[in-house]
């Protein structure tokens, strides 16, 4: 159910650290309903660009509109509305190390939403289970957790409030190829069920495969190219060429 | 259903009921979604209790406008509480959209947590208290434990003087030792100060202004210079030890160096002890000297004794004896505040909690040493004659 309206809308954006510009002028839009697979080369600046969107870097130049409203100029209250629409996964989970797993994904419901212990207790317990935890995790905490559970976790957290938009780091790292798999399942089922926008910054490329409706690709500071993993694949531009149809590439597709 | 045109608080949610000859339909309409969810938790839980009777239950979802795990969820809550007192229920009107959720909804909570049986206050008094107990034993051992590492790599150290990292020592010395300097001149400089005008003050009422300088010489030589010295090396260095330990700790730094042959214990310990070791001893001595700078000073301005008089009955009252027993404490103390900043830096585990308990207990925990330490070498120069 892909749809025309941009729920992120990135026009010029420029970052930078110093005298290093990390972004120059990139221009990106993600549609309501849509998986965007976000890549580009090690240290390229994909997470600077999802953490710019998200508020955690100062942009120089450009502008970001998150559903529809500009994000520099809305005041604190707009901006937690906003913010209370879209759920993170970090790329190394981020979870609160002195709370479990089950306050984890507690925490945020119980901030934003004013209800019964019980049912915070219920919904945070389905979406460890939705995300493919057993109950036995809920009273662990991070420390206790292997890299895959906390990527998990830290899953359910971002999808604690239903958010609209989801933003994922590397989502999938660290998760063996079939939890991988399940694991874009999940993204693909609450994507339709919930109209859920996905940003999905990756470098698997059974998930741009799979799950992924269009794919940006970041090089040199700007987006070079959008559109399905055929486009990508029929491109002749040598950085796509190799990204795509390197040997991990061709022996995803065939 | 467009995300730009959607109100964020949701419309209205309901939950309508209807009734024919054999059952009950429950139709839900509105948006059943995560802002609306406290009100409907409560029309669900009432809808539960008022229909205990019916046999049979169709709950009609198709006038739903929107739909989220919470909404999902309540749902499910309903149908299983219906079921569970034998009802059959089916669900109807699910819009294909939703039919992935409310599966995925109907397999969630089915394990019952475990029971968290209100337990025995006693027991659980008792049970604190037994832990307490063995954590303290347990401390003991690793902090044992630590000595005989520690005297291993020294006694190695000795026989190949080029395994000890210099510039790592140095360096802990320099934090150690010469940046403790000002504060704990200053701080000894004022306990000298403070000590001599409560003395003055209550012995000039029989007199005996003039022991006054007896009573700092001896107090602060033999007890206060080194416990004060301790203290604010506790609190100082020993929680900064045990943070960084941790925090290598946390992050596998120490598990690194193990990987790669070498003994956290020769590499990280080893400098950090040795620089209490020698740094104490310097700050007692440099701390007695402010302390009794601080004494005389005031003797002088608030007590009328010139630094003449201060300096005879100084030399009278105290002895070399006097000066070497805290000085002979000195190395020992620096080494109970070092292992056991050392051995709580190694007791970290992954959490930034735990990093903070640890570092309040390595200072609470050397500081109570170091006293205790005081107490037995209280009797052992008693003893002996010192």
């Amino acid at each position: 159910m892909t749809s025309n309206t941009a729920v992120i809308s990135v026009r010029d954006l420029t970052v930078g650290f110093g005298d290093a510009i990390v972004l120059d002028r990139a221009t990106l839009d993600v549609f309501e309903g849509e998986i965007l697979g976000f890549v580009g080369g090690s240290g390229a600046g994909k997470s600077v660009l999802m953490r710019t969107i998200i508020g955690l870097l100062p942009k120089r130049n450009g502008r970001i509109e998150v559903f529809g409203t500009d994000l520099a100029a809305v005041n604190a209250d707009e901006r937690r509305a906003i913010e209370r629409r879209w759920g993170v996964l970090f790329q190394q989970g981020a979870l609160f190390s002195s709370l479990t797993a089950l306050q984890n994904v507690q925490y945020p419901i119980r901030e934003y939403l004013n209800l019964s212990p019980r049912l915070i207790e219920e919904i945070a317990l389905a979406k460890l289970e939705m995300v493919g935890l057993d109950a036995g995790v809920r009273g662990k905490y991070p420390s206790e957790l292997s890299g895959g559970m906390v990527k998990r976790v830290a899953l359910a957290r971002a999808l604690a409030l239903d958010p609209d938009i989801v933003f994922l780091d590397e989502p999938t790292s660290g998760l063996d190829p079939i939890g991988a798999a399940e694991f874009d399942a999940l993204i693909r089922t609450l994507q339709r069920t919930l109209g859920l926008s996905v940003f999905m910054v990756t470098h698997d490329l059974d998930s741009l495969h799979t799950v992924c409706d269009r794919i940006a690709v970041l090089s040199e500071g700007r987006i070079i190219a959008t559109g399905p993993i055929e486009t990508m694949l029929a491109s002749e531009h040598p950085w796509l060429k190799s990204y795509f149809r390197g040997k991990r590439g061709r022996l995803i597709h065939h | 259903m467009t995300a730009a045109g959607r109100d964020a608080q949701g419309t209205s949610a309901s939950l309508v009921a209807t009734f024919d000859g054999k059952g009950v339909g429950l139709i839900a309409t509105g948006a059943w979604i995560a802002e609306r969810a406290a009100e409907l938790e409560k029309i669900v839980d009432d809808a539960a209790g008022r229909y205990q009777t019916a046999r049979s239950i169709d709950i009609d979802l198709a006038r739903l406008d929107r739909l989220d795990t919470f909404g999902a969820w309540l749902i499910e809550r309903l149908n299983r509480a219906f079921t569970a007192r034998g009802a059959s229920t089916r669900i109807i009107g699910l819009s294909e959209n939703d039919r992935g959720l409310m599966d995925e909804v109907r397999l969630v909570n089915r394990t019952a947590g475990k029971d968290t049986a209100a337990a025995n206050g006693i027991l659980v008094a008792l049970d604190s208290i037994g832990r307490a107990v063995a954590e303290i034993g347990a401390s003991l051992v690793l902090l044992a434990h630590l000595l005989g590492a520690l005297t291993m790599v020294v006694l190695g150290t000795i026989a190949h003087p080029a395994r000890l990292r210099l510039t790592s020592l140095v360096h802990h010395l320099e934090k150690v030792g010469w940046r403790a300097v000002p504060i704990v001149a200053l701080s000894t400089f004022l306990i000298g100060a403070i000590i001599a005008q409560q003395g003055i003050f209550h012995f000039r009422t029989f007199g005996a202004e003039v022991y006054v300088v007896d009573m700092v010489g001896i107090l602060v030589l033999r007890e206060v210079g080194v416990l004060i010295v301790c203290v604010m090396v506790a609190g100082r260095s020993g929680s900064a030890y045990t943070a960084e330990l941790g925090s290598m700790k946390m992050r596998e730094e120490i598990d690194a160096l193990r990987t790669m042959g070498f003994d956290p214990v020769e590499v990280l310990v080893l400098p950090r002890i040795v620089a209490l070791v020698i740094a104490v001893p310097l700050l007692t001595f440099i701390g007695a000297m402010a302390a009794l700078y601080g004494a005389e000073l005031v003797c002088w301005l608030y007590g009328g004794m010139t630094p003449d008089i201060f300096h005879a009955r100084l030399r009278e009252a105290i002895s070399v004896p006097t000066f070497a027993v805290g000085m002979i404490k000195a190395p020992f103390m620096a080494l109970v505040i070092g292992l056991v900043a050392c051995v709580e830096g190694f007791e970290v585990d992954g959490s930034a909690a735990s990093l903070g308990l640890k570092t309040t207990s390595s200072v609470v925990k050397s500081i109570f040493l170091v006293i205790v330490l005081d107490g037995f070498f209280a009797m052992f120069f008693a003893a002996i004659g010192m």
